[in-house]
């Protein structure tokens, strides 16, 4: 055989095994599969459906429990009258909602300062190169992860007594909530200030402005729809904490209107939690209209969410 | 632009410099740059000096990135810095506004003044620094913001005093954009075309009065009609800054540019480590057409790089 034809097809069958081999081979490791691996992916497929109708289905029964189990007491008492034993049908979430609403302000107005300072800091300043810089990533990531009822010790411990000594008050609460969503509010900052890309920071700075007038003009504007959408997002799952709470006070039957700094209040969670935990069928209808009050007020916050995001998203 | 070209034109040519560009234009036939691409021009006048280079070298930590280079930059001309692409230009560039601050690695030896004042003198602020000296990059970095606010951004945070809507409009009128946004300067930035939002970056850098701007490969991304109306920009704004200009195109460098400096890549014996030397710095018609270096030669007419 001359050596010109030594690029021409296989021509005799054990090469064409050999090469057939060596074809199965490669596409075996990139991926282009034979038919019995079709039905392996078919059910993988399969699982991951079934993953997300189990999810799906979770969420629609709640949702449909509650408005079946909870749709007698949709009216305005549920809202603006307090909770009482012996009216039941008319019995409120008044002190609730208002305990919810000051712990959440407070919540948020903790936050955005710190978390958002926090995140400008180790985005814009912090050199990276130093051992205590990543000390603190790190913290900061693990933190994340903590269970909330550590951080109601934390609170109950070091800010409803001594050092901070605050007592049973919503202010107490919401430093507690606050502590907690702070490293996620932190982690969500620093994604959005991360995205500003860098040639807007140049910019800035080729123009004479300084780093501080950069961050506050230009990369802070840049990334604020950014920065809103994960405090709500942390601030709307921190709605339904109840168990931290418990524990820096939050009692369970409140028929008074809170002040941020006197003791005594309730949140919404907590007060779901007291009267589900009763005997009478009344209470448990009143359960589940407060099921579907934190339902929609978390629907609102998540919206706003998305709307922020869409209303404000910048293509760079 | 065409007023400014007929005073150039109009501004007399000396016999002699005359002879010694066209000399040389005929025996280097494989230039690729044809002498009919050069601006008309008489020779360079070489005012004051803007900057002065003494053995300035600049490192990315033990690399280097640029290797002594000295080489004095005027007042009112455009300079240009041609290349090999790694060759150094832009840090180079960047080193005359202390825009390499921004790298933690990077750092310059060597002396670099600016009107006699040392720019990386203990004193000196580099915020003091990018005022004065205005940079233009490569690709558009308009801010996400309108295109008022894209202008008075600068004027604002340096603090200059005045009616901010007149210094817009000045800006914008000498960049050559006001007539195409005087409608709109409400609208974002963003949607400009990207021409536009290179000029409105322009307008950006001499809404603060610098007196220098540094350009760093500032019509890459655009085409021949945009890459012209800056060109003229250009020649329009060397009247009052002296411009530092880096290009890939030769022709760019030809028809813009007064003075021309061509940096190469350096490797060591082993091929480990290379660095940016600058191989020549002429007036451009010479670097041009009777370059002193061979290998300025091979590189403008192609052979190379
Ligand atoms: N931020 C940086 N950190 C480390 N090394 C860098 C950095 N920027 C550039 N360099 C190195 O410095 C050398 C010169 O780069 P520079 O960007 O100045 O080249 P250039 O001439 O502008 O090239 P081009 O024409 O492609 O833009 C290159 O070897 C590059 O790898
Ligand atoms: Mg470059």
């Amino acid at each position: 055989m001359s050596t010109d034809e030594k690029d021409a097809p296989p021509r005799t069958a054990r090469t064409r095994l050999a090469v057939a081999g060596a074809r199965a081979t490669t596409e075996s490791v990139f991926g282009a599969r034979p038919r019995g691996d079709r039905v392996s992916n078919r059910l993988f497929l399969a699982l991951l459906l079934l993953g997300l109708a189990v999810a799906m289905a979770g969420l629609a029964t709640m949702i449909i429990w509650a408005i079946v189990e909870g749709s007698p007491r949709l009216n305005m008492d549920l809202i603006t009258n307090g909770p009482s034993t012996l009216n039941i049908d008319q019995a409120g979430y008044r002190p609730a909602i208002l305990g919810s609403i000051y712990v959440i302000g407070g919540v948020i107005a903790l936050i955005l300062p710190l978390g958002v300072g926090a995140a400008v800091y180790l985005e814009e300043y912090a050199d990276k190169s130093r051992w205590w810089n990543r000390l603190f990533e790190l913290n900061i990531q693990n933190l994340a992860g903590v269970p909330s009822i550590v951080f109601g010790i934390l609170g109950l411990a070091f800010i409803v007594r001594q050092p901070l000594g605050l007592g049973f008050v919503p202010a107490a609460g919401a430093i507690t909530i606050a502590l907690l969503v702070l490293p996620t509010v932190i982690l969500a900052s620093r994604e959005a200030i991360r995205a500003v890309p860098p040639s807007i920071r140049e910019g800035s700075l080729a123009l004479g402005a300084t780093q501080w007038q950069t961050t506050w003009r230009q990369v802070l504007p840049a990334a604020t729809s950014g920065i809103l959408t994960g405090v709500i997002l942390a601030v709307a799952r921190a709605i339904g904490e109840a168990a931290p709470l418990l524990l820096v006070g939050a009692v369970t039957f409140v028929t008074f209107d809170p002040s941020f700094f006197s003791p005594g209040f309730t949140t919404l969670p907590t007060q779901i939690f007291d009267w589900a935990g009763r005997p009478q069928e009344q209470f448990q209808v009143l359960a589940a209209a407060g099921v579907l009050i934190m339902l929609a007020l978390v629907l609102v916050m998540n919206s706003f969410a998305v709307w922020l995001r869409n209303r404000f998203e910048q293509k760079w | 632009m065409t007023n400014h070209l007929t005073q150039e034109i109009a501004r007399p040519r000396p016999a002699t410099a005359g002879d010694v560009e066209e000399a040389p234009a005929v025996q280097h036939t494989e230039i690729s740059v044809r002498p009919d691409e050069f601006r008309q021009r008489g020779p360079v006048e070489h005012k004051e000096k803007t900057f002065e280079l003494n053995n300035v070298s600049v490192s990315y930590g033990k690399a280097r990135a640029v290797n002594d280079v000295t080489m004095d930059i005027f007042h009112q001309n455009i300079t240009a810095l041609i290349g090999p692409s790694g060759c150094g230009k832009s840090t180079l560039l960047r080193s005359l506004n202390r825009m390499n601050d921004l790298i933690p690695s990077a750092r310059v030896d060597g002396q670099l003044l600016y009107h006699g004042a040392d720019i990386y003198g203990p004193k000196v602020d580099p915020v003091q620094v990018r005022k004065v000296i205005g940079m233009v990059f490569q690709k558009p970095n308009p801010f996400p913001k309108s295109i008022y606010d894209n202008v008075a951004f600068g004027p604002r945070t340096t603090g200059i005093k005045g009616d901010m809507d007149e210094i817009v409009e000045k800006a914008l009128t000498r960049a050559g954009l006001w007539d195409e946004v005087k409608d709109r300067l409400d609208d974002n930035a963003y949607g400009m075309s990207g021409g536009q939002q290179q000029r409105l970056c322009i307008a950006r850098c001499i809404a603060v009065e610098p007196d220098v701007i540094l350009m760093d490969e500032p019509c890459s991304a655009l085409d021949p009609i945009s890459t012209g109306r800056i060109e003229d920009l250009m020649l329009e704004l060397k009247e009052r800054y002296s411009i530092v200009i880096v290009t890939h195109n030769m022709q760019q460098a030809a028809r813009v540019s007064d003075m021309t400096a061509f940096l190469m890549v350096e490797l060591t014996a082993d091929e480990k480590s290379r660095w940016g030397e600058l191989i020549e710095y002429d007036d451009t018609t010479k670097i041009f057409t009777n370059p002193g270096d061979s290998r300025t030669e091979d590189y403008i007419s192609g052979k190379v790089g």
